[in-house]
């Protein structure tokens, strides 16, 4: 059998398009639930900052320049293929030039930094990978930088398993509610459950790259998803936290089986400018 | 939509003073851009009894870290970030006479006392929205701390920054009262 090979050289060009493009252009599934928004919207403040917000977009990718000032840290999904060959070099070091590359060349902000030092790496390098080895010989690539506005209002906690469902409700609608207006809501919510304590982070971001809006296939979590947005949407935070009926376009759920005694529910919150873009080499 | 207040910067304080939570105003004039680190060493000069970069009465601050700008443009995209993060500065620098305070979400019960006491307002830009406000900027000049990169203090002219008042001069907030106007049981 011939194996795929693909030299790093692609992977890097790749990333660097992927983290421009993610900047740039927002998926029309965000800027179709943007307009829906809109629709439901009843606050005079709401309606006007979804306006602008949508304004906003128009602006960013006729003048190809970042929709947000913030183009975060760059988180890379990796799927790879078992029978793939990668050549060329390390694969890690691809994605990082990747980076390198689409932040320089994209007039992209560099946000990264040591974490005690404080002292800023200039590059926005090192990303965060994620990689996962899957059947078959390609490569996706999925690149999200995330903003530290919304990052920053994320929160996990381990719940016993009596508080069930309830105390998942609970302790989201507890974190939408404390982050108020500071993530720049209409808020995409993704929502991590079961697993251990980083597995449930994991889920809650991965959740995030689903197209928006999709109900979970699992349908206990699709109707989970359901009435959390109803709650959400109840609490009357709005668009920037000023009041209004729309405060989450979305809200997204991945589970995976956990242990007899836990209950891990990790709350990743996204902010309106959803950015993620694709690849499959 | 409601009527559109036209306000200066540097301040001049019969307007802000006359600003209600809740009104819609476009800010025109000389503002400074300070976040995170900015607000942290502009913070320990003053305890050490240092001059500051700027002069910071009357003036407005502008929370925000600025993407790179692309040839030919005065600035990259420019919009608030979280303001909550210089809550434990803002106090400080509205003793030295800031006046406008340019952001993003809730503040502090610590900083709608200090706004109070110094008669000082906090307006907000729309989150995320960097492209549409980066367009209100005419100049953009670096002032101090270029070690900081994008965190360093800018100044920049703005012309007609569109901005909502969320906590005014008599101390009220309109992310207290804002949510709980449409808030459901």
């Amino acid at each position: 059998m011939q194996v795929k090979e693909i030299n790093v050289a692609q992977i890097t060009e790749t990333v660097a398009k992927l983290c421009i493009d993610a900047c740039l252009y927002l998926g029309d599934d965000v800027v179709e639930l943007l307009h829906q928004a809109r629709e439901k919207e009843v606050s005079d403040f709401g309606c006007y900052i979804l306006d602008r917000m949508l304004e906003n977009l128009e602006i960013a990718s006729e003048q190809q320049i970042p929709m947000c000032q913030d183009t975060g840290m760059t988180v890379v999904f990796l799927e790879i293929g078992q029978d793939l060959h990668i050549t060329g070099g390390n694969l890690e070091d691809a994605i990082n030039e990747g980076v390198r590359r689409g932040y320089q060349e994209g007039y992209l902000r560099k946000s990264v930094l040591s974490p005690l030092e404080r002292v800023n790496t200039k590059d926005n390098t090192p990303a965060v990978i994620h990689t996962k080895i899957v059947p078959g010989d390609n490569l996706k690539i999925r690149v999200a930088p995330k903003g530290a506005g919304s990052e920053n209002m994320s929160r996990l906690k381990m719940l016993k398993p009596a508080d069930g469902l309830e105390g998942i409700k609970e302790f989201v609608l507890e974190t939408v509610t404390l982050a108020g207006g500071c993530p720049c809501p209409p808020l995409i919510l993704g929502i991590g459950i079961g697993g251990t304590m980083e597995k449930a982070a994991l889920l809650a971001k991965e959740a995030l790259l689903r197209k928006a809006g999709t109900p979970s296939s699992d349908s206990l979590a699709a109707e989970l998803e359901a009435e959390i947005l109803e709650l959400v949407n109840k609490t009357g935070i709005g668009p920037q936290g000023l009041g209004g009926k729309v405060t989450a376009l979305a809200v997204h759920i991945e589970t995976y089986p956990t242990h007899i005694a836990e209950l891990p529910v990790a709350v990743n919150i996204q902010c309106h400018a959803a950015r993620h873009k694709e690849a499959i080499l | 939509m409601k009527e559109i207040k036209q306000i200066q910067a540097p301040v001049i304080q019969e307007q802000i003073e006359g600003l209600k939570i809740g009104e819609m105003v476009q800010l025109s004039g000389v503002i400074y851009t300070a976040r995170d680190a900015a607000h942290k060493r502009m913070v320990n000069q003053l305890k050490e009894g240092k001059p500051l970069p700027i002069e910071l009465e009357n003036q407005a601050i502008f929370y925000v870290g600025p993407s790179p700008a692309k040839p030919g443009r005065v600035i990259g995209s420019c919009g608030p970030t979280t303001s909550s993060r210089m809550d434990s500065y803002a106090p400080i620098l509205l003793e030295q006479g800031l006046k406008i305070m340019i952001g993003k979400g809730q503040r502090s019960p610590e900083v709608v006392a200090a706004a109070k006491k110094h008669q000082a307002v906090y307006l907000v830009g729309i989150g995320g929205a960097a492209a549409l406000m980066s367009q209100c900027v005419k100049k953009a000049e670096l002032v101090d701390y270029p070690d900081l990169g994008t965190e360093a203090i800018r100044r920049l002219e703005v012309e007609k920054m569109p901005l909502i008042v969320a906590i005014d001069t008599k101390g009220n907030n309109l992310f207290e009262v804002g949510p709980k106007q449409y808030a459901e049981k």
